[in-house]
């Protein structure tokens, strides 16, 4: 129990982004509205950064920058008391990635509310099979 | 080695003679007597080039020709054995006369697309040698298929709700049994031996258990419907929808008898007779085709209407050659690929008669022709003496391979396979000689014609004559096509 | 010295002709036309280059962006695999190409009542640049994050061309758009699995992490191999995931649907496959997990699903949509066989129906074009009216049945095969029957086109009213003309395509 507790604890980021991914998940499939469908999908998005970006956190430890410059003295890397920097790089890319799904997203959005008149699902789909 | 006194390519050249031929016919369309001259030319040379393999083929050799590998380890090829040989042979003859015929049918009727019609004729013919000249399963199966599609046009050629109905059924049968049991059959084969190429002596060798055999046995025998093997048979009479001269050439000659070929060529080149007889799977054979020939036999015995009886007792007929080759002896196979010849021959003229009466009577119902042979003399007597070759009675060529096929039923210890053959020759007798006899020997009352003398275009007497001739000669001189079957089992 | 360049070239190329094209487009609509082909004609060319020199040194060419090495910068990796993908789609995307320009400017500029300024055919051209950037991209790369962010670039690029479409085509994208971020993110999970427990991204680099006892035992690799493939899955629209599929690409326009049903899916499962056995192995997947008892099946039940469906439909590109949804249980089925043939079969009908889907695509396109809709009473008489493309739709419908000598026929030679070896007799039903389904449904088109409407027709046969010949402009009919030629060209030199592509491919561990 105490290690089952420990590992509930221990990896208390994960469950945080497994909650956020499942609110995104049920917020796309299950909304009716589409700009709410389109919030779910940014929350999912996020939730993936949040995984990456937590995965990259290390306990005492700091930004990777090496302080060469400025006359200091060389010195060996201790590579363990760097965080890693390459899931921020990375989630970079994703977060572009994700504003422009985004914005194709309300684009489509507006065009099918100029279209509809409407941007709930089930009255779509009603206007849809007349 | 000798020398082959022909080109290393003729086999492949005369596959492509008539498919040449189809851009030529279809350019000149609008000038009908030039369109028919390309067929006629097409049709020369392919036979000549058939021709011109025949004495090599006689003297016990074999030609290979590699076309293409197409995949790794398969190839297309042409072989040219007898047995390929005999079938070449009869297709490419026929389809000069049935040439004949198409102009003097489709003109006096006038039928539409005629274009097309022979376009897709010449195509059909194409694939019939391709079949004829396969070296491996693979080259099979690709012409089995180009025929298939290549005779859909014709078989709906009216293009009306018949020909739609009877085409749907033609396609349905064909294309559903070999895709679904003939393609997986060759698979299997090929995963288990490595190799499709026909071979005498079969591929299996030893260790395929005997289970799977018999299943292979069963999808290559029902896959290649075209044979007609019952239940898959029903596309035939269906496919009667057809202008008469389709069905002639293509239900009595070229579609079923590539099936039966086809059959034919995997009993003896990739089972083999030796493992046919060694594992029991001649029996197997000989009880489908026993069952096709008596209940086609019966059924045809009911059908009015000429072109249907005429088509079941093809079915019939077409699983006597398979009954002979699937006895796996010598000369039960010998019997059995001679009959692909006899029974073109007397099976055309019986389809050219038919067409004949329609053309000059439109009659197309057995009660309807009743005292027609006054009135079209030529014409019927032809009719009977194909009658005569397909029931197997003297003086005409199907009694030959008959008598082979019965005797090569005693060879392979099976008496009942006898008692089939009687039995059903004396069905064919009495599905076919009323007609005869109700078209000569009726009083004036029952007499639907008049006594005068009214035949078909010559186009379309002709032809039915001439292979109703040839029908008399074959039994006189039945080493013309006996010779090649003989051919294939020396040393046996 | 360009020699060396060529990787990295066919995904700049396209990128730098969008931002061409959309600036020169600005004032000339006419010349987009023009630099489009000139574009895409060059990157073919470029293509052919890669894979000859691929075929030639028979090794795979390795190219590192701006110098890093390996495991640490972005690698593409073109090996005898992917360099026949990257061939396909440049083929394909040269073709529509030619294809698009009377159906590009006849579609896209549409009005609806809300909108008075029309679309342009730049902008067309534009997204179908980055589309053709992403999906070479994809294929090319070697480095597991940066597939991640060309799918994005092929997917969102995607949205805009199926959003140009008619009528229902804005809600459909819309469904499109959700189930594709879902797919992307959960492949990027899956991802993300991989970096925590190996710290890597480059696919040859993971490939000798994850071959360790423990690696192999890991649970985190499970689920990361588990949510790649779903995230996988649903781009490529792999039953059950495919609902997305025949709802978006219906309403697509007639260029779009042309570009993207053959590319799509096909790169998709490209990428299946590359994961597959480039990063994890054939050891791993069939060996290890074993799963492929449940995906054969999965793939089985997609085929017959797909098929089933398209028997159903009563418009033609709709019907077609289903039999791409089959068509993908093919391939996935094909590569989880575990075996040389069914590999074989997988990755030839990458290319095989690439090729197949865009010829009856184009051809069902062409008649759209002439007749105004895709329904199957709009195929009466086409024989007569439109020659050249029913003869087109005929070769096109041959390989779809898998008659020889077209490619189809080579597909399904190797995948029965592949199954009849695994013992997957499901898989092996499935292709059969689906190829039977398949002729029924072409046969009926065919049908239609062939026979005069019985229940207008007056009286029998023999009423050949003489119909004018209609055809599709000049600009259809080449492009429609060599896809069909290629169809039989592709299963004639199937040998070559073997020997010298695939089965240099074939991954270790394969028998």
């Amino acid at each position: 129990m105490a290690d089952f507790i420990q590992a509930l604890l221990g990896h208390y980021n994960n469950w945080a982004f497994i909650l956020l991914l499942m609110i995104g998940f049920y917020a796309m499939i299950a909304k009716n509205n589409l700009i709410k469908k389109v919030i779910g999908m940014s929350i999912f998005q996020t939730a993936i950064i949040l995984f990456y970006v937590s995965m990259a956190v290390k306990k005492n430890s700091t930004i990777p920058i090496l302080d060469h410059g400025h006359g200091a003295v060389e010195h060996a890397i201790d590579v363990a008391a760097y965080a890693s920097p390459l899931p921020h790089v990375l989630m970079l890319t994703a977060i572009v990635v994700g504003v422009a799904t985004l914005g194709v997203a309300l684009a489509i959005i507006q065009k099918i509310h100029r279209t509809y008149d409407t941007i709930e699902e089930d009255e779509i789909m009603e206007i849809i099979a007349q | 080695m000798e020398q082959i006194p022909f080109l290393e390519a003729t086999p492949l050249l005369a596959v492509m003679a008539s498919l040449v031929a189809v851009p030529l016919i279809a350019l000149s369309g609008n000038r009908p007597n030039l369109r028919e001259f390309w067929t006629f030319l097409a049709g020369g040379v392919k036979l000549f080039l058939v021709l011109s393999m025949a004495s090599w083929i006689l003297a016990g050799h074999t030609h290979t020709y590699e076309l293409w590998q197409i995949l790794p380890g398969i190839s297309l090829t042409f072989v040219v054995d007898g047995f390929g040989m005999l079938f070449a042979l009869v297709a490419s003859s026929l389809w000069i006369l049935t040439s004949i015929y198409s102009i003097g049918y489709m003109r006096a009727l006038d039928e539409h697309a005629q274009t097309r019609y022979f376009c897709f004729f010449a195509v059909s013919l194409s694939a019939t040698l391709g079949v004829a000249f396969s070296g491996n399963l693979l080259t099979l199966y690709l012409f089995y298929e180009m025929l298939s599609l290549s005779t859909y046009p014709l078989v709906t050629h009216h293009q009306d709700e018949e020909a739609r109905s009877g085409g749907r059924k033609y396609l349905t049968y064909l294309l559903s049994t070999s895709i679904g049991l003939a393609l997986p059959a060759m698979l299997i084969t090929y995963s288990i031996t490595g190799t499709l190429d026909f071979n005498s002596m079969g591929v299996f060798g030893e260790g395929v258990s005997k289970g799977v055999l018999v299943a292979l046995l069963l999808m290559f025998v029902f896959g290649f419907s075209k044979a007609g093997m019952m239940p898959f048979h029903s596309w035939l009479p269906g496919a009667m929808v057809a202008p008469t001269p389709v069905s002639a050439l293509l239900h009595a000659v070229a579609v079923v008898k590539v099936g039966v070929f086809s059959i034919g060529r995997i009993l003896t080149g990739i089972f083999g007779i030796d493992l046919m007889a060694s594992q029991d799977l001649n029996t197997i054979v000989c009880i489908i085709a026993s069952f096709t020939v008596l209940v086609s036999s019966l059924i045809a015995l009911s059908q009015d209407n000429l072109k249907r009886r005429l088509a079941f007792s093809t079915v019939g007929q077409l699983s006597y050659i398979i009954l002979g080759i699937g006895l796996a002896t010598k000369l039960g196979v010998e019997g059995g690929m001679t009959h692909i010849a006899m029974h073109a021959f007397g099976k055309i003229t019986l389809f050219f008669c038919a067409g004949a009466i329609f053309v000059a009577t439109g009659k197309q119902y057995i009660s309807q022709m009743v005292g027609i042979g006054r009135r079209m003399p030529i014409t019927m007597f032809a009719f009977f003496v194909g009658s005569l070759s397909v029931i197997g009675l003297p003086p005409a060529g199907g009694l030959i391979s008959k008598l082979m096929m019965v005797r090569g039923a005693l060879e392979a210890d099976m008496a009942w396979v006898l008692a089939v053959y009687l039995v059903s020759s004396f069905l064919n007798a009495a599905y076919f000689l009323p007609i005869v006899y109700k078209a000569y020997f009726c009083t004036e009352e029952e007499a639907l014609f008049e006594n005068k003398v009214q035949e078909a275009p010559l186009c379309c007497w002709l032809p039915p004559a001439i292979t109703a001739t040839i029908s008399v000669v074959l039994f006189f001189y039945p080493s013309i096509f006996l010779g090649f079957a003989q051919v294939m089992m020396i040393g046996r | 010295m360009i020699q060396s360049q060529l990787p990295i070239l066919i995904i700049v190329m396209p990128l730098l002709m969008a931002l061409v094209i959309f600036l020169l487009g600005h004032k000339n609509e006419g010349l987009c036309f023009y630099l489009h082909v000139l574009g895409m004609a060059g990157l073919f060319a470029a293509a052919l280059g890669i894979l000859d020199q691929v075929v030639t040194s028979g090794t795979a060419i390795h190219y590192y962006l701006g110098g890093w090495p390996a495991p640490y910068g972005i690698e593409l990796v073109i090996d005898h695999l992917n360099s026949m993908v990257i061939a396909m789609v440049a083929a394909v995307t040269l073709l529509v190409a030619f294809y698009s320009r009377q159906t590009v400017p006849a579609e896209v500029p549409m009005r609806t009542e809300h909108e008075k300024v029309p679309l342009r055919v730049r902008n067309y051209y534009v997204l179908y640049n980055l589309l053709v950037a992403g999906l070479l991209g994809l294929t090319a790369t070697g480095d597991a994050f940066n597939l991640y962010v060309l799918l994005e670039i092929a997917t969102l690029s995607t949205y805009g061309l199926l959003a140009l479409g008619r009528g229902r085509a804005y809600y459909a994208t819309f469904k499109y758009l959700i189930m594709g971020t879902i797919g992307a993110s959960f492949y990027l999970l899956g991802v993300g699995y991989l970096f925590i427990m190996t710290g890597s991204l480059n696919m040859a680099d993971l490939f000798t992490l994850l071959d360790t006892a423990f690696m192999q035992q890991s649970m985190s690799i499970t689920i990361a191999f588990a949510m790649i493939l779903v995230g996988v899955w649903v781009k490529m629209a792999f039953f059950p995931f495919h609902g997305w599929l025949p709802n978006a690409y219906t309403v697509a326009s007639t260029t779009s649907s042309c570009l993207i049903a053959p590319l799509m899916t096909k790169v998709s499962v490209y990428v299946m496959i590359r994961l597959m056995f480039s990063v994890f192995s054939a050891q791993y997947v069939f060996e290890i997990l074993g799963w492929q008892k449940i995906v054969v099946p999965m793939a089985a039940a997609a085929i017959l699903f797909g098929s089933i469906s398209a028997l159903g439909q009563k418009n033609l590109k709709r019907m077609l949509t289903y039999i791409v949804v089959a068509e993908v249980g093919y391939m996935v089925g094909g590569a989880w066989l575990g075996n040389v043939n069914g590999y074989t079969g997988a990755v030839y009908h990458i290319l095989a129906d690439g090729m197949m889907t865009l010829c009856v695509f184009m051809a069902i396109g062409a008649v759209s074009y002439k007749t105004g809709d895709a329904s199957l009473e709009s195929m009466r008489g086409i024989f007569r009216k439109m020659p050249v493309t029913s003869v087109v739709f005929l070769v096109g419908a041959f390989a779809m049945i898998g008659i020889p000598p077209t490619c189809g026929f080579f597909s399904k030679w190797y995948l029965v095969t592949g199954a009849y070896e695994a013992g997957q007799w499901l898989f092996l039903g499935a292709l059969l029957a689906s190829s039977l389904i398949n002729a029924i449904i072409f046969f009926r088109i065919i049908e239609t086109g062939y026979f005069p409407d019985f229940n207008k027709a007056h009286g029998h046969g023999h009423h050949t009213d003489k119909t004018v010949v209609a055809e599709a402009p000049l600009s259809m009919l080449v492009p429609m003309v060599i896809t069909a030629s290629s169809l039989v060209l592709i299963g004639l030199f199937s040998k070559d395509i073997i020997n010298n592509l695939i089965r240099h491919s074939v991954p270790p561990g394969l028998f």
